[in-house]
């Protein structure tokens, strides 16, 4: 069967390129690392000096959490804070608390609050402290936790755009491709051939980036491993087809690497990263023609709030269609190489 | 002199181009040509490089398709999927999988001919050592020299034991002894029955032809026997019945 030597010819091509195989299956897991040493880091203590302050407060403070300096004056703790030593000077002046912050990092201005508010309410004695329990995910959720997901649909997507949308170019530029469309050979047989040979390679990086996330870097997962790579494969396999299919436009590997602001970096920022709550609604529904949103909100779902198949039916139909779509217009697109 | 017992014959038409036009945006590089191929004819087209024998060959082949004209394989209009089981073809660039070894370009493409098993095998076998290549067979092709990489191209275009030969430039770069080898084996193959179209600049080359088709500027304008072509122009040479019945039409 012709699709069956074509794909048996891609993989031979394939495990004797040493750079690609690392860089669909090293490259991930080292920016996979990378990230979870960024995000997934424990907020750090902020330093707050403190001046006129009783004791019992400060004791609550720390124990809130805070590194508390006590200074004699304003003066020297606004010293502190000029100097970067601090992030926070808290002061009691005429028996109210005030905070100045340092305020060049939001998080950090956050936390200073959180920790000081902390300390106080719990001075007050008469509030009833809420009792806090998560309907999904947990108390100690990181960074890391929440972005994860996206971040594992993400490198499946992007590395599998890259190494498709090269391939299929050089295929092209080489001659091969010209030669391989004078046999027999029918357009839908190449791209099938193309689908089901990169399409292994695509399933075993989807189940190492998966696998790698959750059982080694400990990424929170409340769902099921099995539907997670599903929809990881179905998002390497809209990245395969876009990959092949946008290459037909590009003459060399440079104008395959400027695909990527247009069609990477915007997919990056609605595939659930950033919140989208604010924006404006019609711009909000760019993120109906980006795969990597379907492909995060259902890794998101599944791995944070476990979520089944049946919750994400949407999302798996619409990268399948993504897919066959993509896949259709490649058999479409071949016939600017060979007429019939 | 190659002169052909076979053609003489009446045999069938293999491939009839008539009237075939094919311009790229502005430019005409093909224009208004007629030939006919019999079976078991060797056809050489010569003529001077952008002249437009290669896209004369991929409008032959089906991977292009004329603007005018029909162009008709074994009966059969192309562009025609079925048709080109019945075609090997060797492209002017070698088309090879560096990465490959010999003998895996050799397998993938035999698959895509349908060759399968102990058939394909032997295939590889008869076609690697009709160019001298059975040594070579396991070595990636990256290593191969741009001579052995001609041959190996040459070598897939055989596999499948295809009627119809198409050869774009085959001998390019392949020392003069090794040459003279395949030529034999092309020879050979067009006594056997299989038809062989081959385009060249090289003159010599042109003589063993049965017929020759002169191109120039996208014009065929002179196609019969190299003798019948010298007489025609006076010259003793191919090289300068070219230059006087190329020069005189082409204008
Ligand atoms: N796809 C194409 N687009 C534009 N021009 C082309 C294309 N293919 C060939 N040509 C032009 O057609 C002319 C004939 O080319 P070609 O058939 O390759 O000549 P030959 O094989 O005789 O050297 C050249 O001038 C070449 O630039
Ligand atoms: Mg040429």
């Amino acid at each position: 069967m012709r699709i069956r030597a074509l794909a048996v010819r891609i993989m031979q091509q394939f495990v004797r390129d040493k750079r690609s195989l690392a860089l669909i299956f090293l490259a991930p897991l080292l920016v996979l690392t990378l990230m979870y040493f960024v995000f997934n880091g424990q907020a750090a203590e902020p330093d707050v000096g403190v001046t006129g302050l009783p004791p019992s407060i400060v004791a609550k403070l720390e124990s809130a959490g805070a590194n508390v300096t006590v200074y004699d004056n304003r003066e020297a703790g606004m010293e502190g804070l000029r100097d970067g030593e601090l992030d926070a000077v808290l002061e009691m002046a005429g028996g109210s608390p005030s905070i100045l912050l340092e305020g060049s990092d939001p998080a950090v201005n956050q936390g200073v609050q959180m920790i000081v508010q902390r300390a106080m309410g719990q001075t007050g004695g008469g509030g009833v402290q809420p009792d806090i329990t998560y309907l999904h995910g947990k108390a100690n959720l990181t960074s890391f936790d929440s972005f994860g997901p996206v971040l594992v649909g993400f490198f499946s997507f992007f590395f599998v755009f890259l190494l498709a949308g090269v391939s299929f170019l050089r295929e092209r530029t080489t001659g091969t491709l010209e030669r391989l469309l004078a046999t027999p050979v029918r357009r839908g047989e190449v791209v099938a051939g193309y689908l089901s040979g990169f399409g292994l390679f695509t399933l075993l990086q989807a189940a190492l980036i998966a696998g790698y996330a959750i059982y080694v870097l400990g990424l929170y997962m409340d769902g099921s491993i099995w539907l997670v790579l599903l929809i990881n494969l179905l998002l390497s396999l809209t990245a395969l087809t876009l990959g092949t299919l946008l290459s037909s436009f590009a003459s060399t590997e440079f104008q395959i690497i400027q695909f990527i602001p247009i069609v990477i970096v915007p997919q990056v920022f609605f595939s659930g990263l950033f919140s989208l709550e604010t924006m404006n609604p019609w711009l909000q529904k760019l993120s109906f023609f980006m795969p990597l949103y379907y492909g995060a909100d259902a890794l998101r779902g599944t791995m944070i709030r476990g979520e089944g198949l049946s919750d994400n039916t949407v999302n798996v139909l619409v990268l399948l269609g993504f897919s066959i779509v993509f896949a259709l217009l490649n058999v479409a697109a071949l016939k600017k190489q060979r007429s019939i | 002199m190659a002169t052909s017992v076979k053609v003489s014959g009446a045999s069938e038409t293999v491939l009839a181009i008539d009237s075939v036009t094919r311009a790229f945006g502005s430019r005409t590089i093909l224009n208004g040509i007629s030939l006919d191929v019999r079976k078991g004819e060797l056809l050489g087209l010569l003529g001077p490089s952008g002249s437009g024998k290669t896209t004369l060959i991929k409008l032959i082949t089906g991977i292009d398709r004329a603007d005018r004209g029909d162009i008709r394989l074994f009966g059969e209009r192309m562009p025609k999927l079925a048709m080109l089981n019945r075609i090997g073809y060797m492209a002017q660039s070698d088309a090879l999988y560096n990465e490959l070894s010999a003998k895996q370009n050799l397998q993938f493409f035999g698959k895509l001919y349908d060759l399968n098993g102990a058939r394909l095998e032997s295939r590889i076998q008869a076609a690697m050592s009709m160019v001298d290549l059975l040594n070579h067979l396991d070595k990636p092709v990256a290593a191969y020299s741009g001579g052995m990489k001609r041959r190996l191209s040459l070598a897939i275009a055989l596999l499948h034991e295809p009627e119809l030969l198409i050869l774009d430039e085959p001998t390019v770069g392949i020392d003069p002894v090794l040459r003279l080898a395949i030529w034999q084996e092309l020879l050979a193959m067009r006594d056997k029955g299989t038809t062989i179209i081959l385009t060249t600049h090289v003159m010599d080359e042109a003589d063993r032809c049965d017929r020759i088709g002169l191109i120039r500027e996208g014009r065929l304008t002179a196609v019969d026997t190299p003798e019948a072509l010298k007489r025609m122009s006076g010259k003793a040479t191919i090289e300068e019945a070219f230059i006087a019945l190329g020069g005189g039409a082409g204008q």
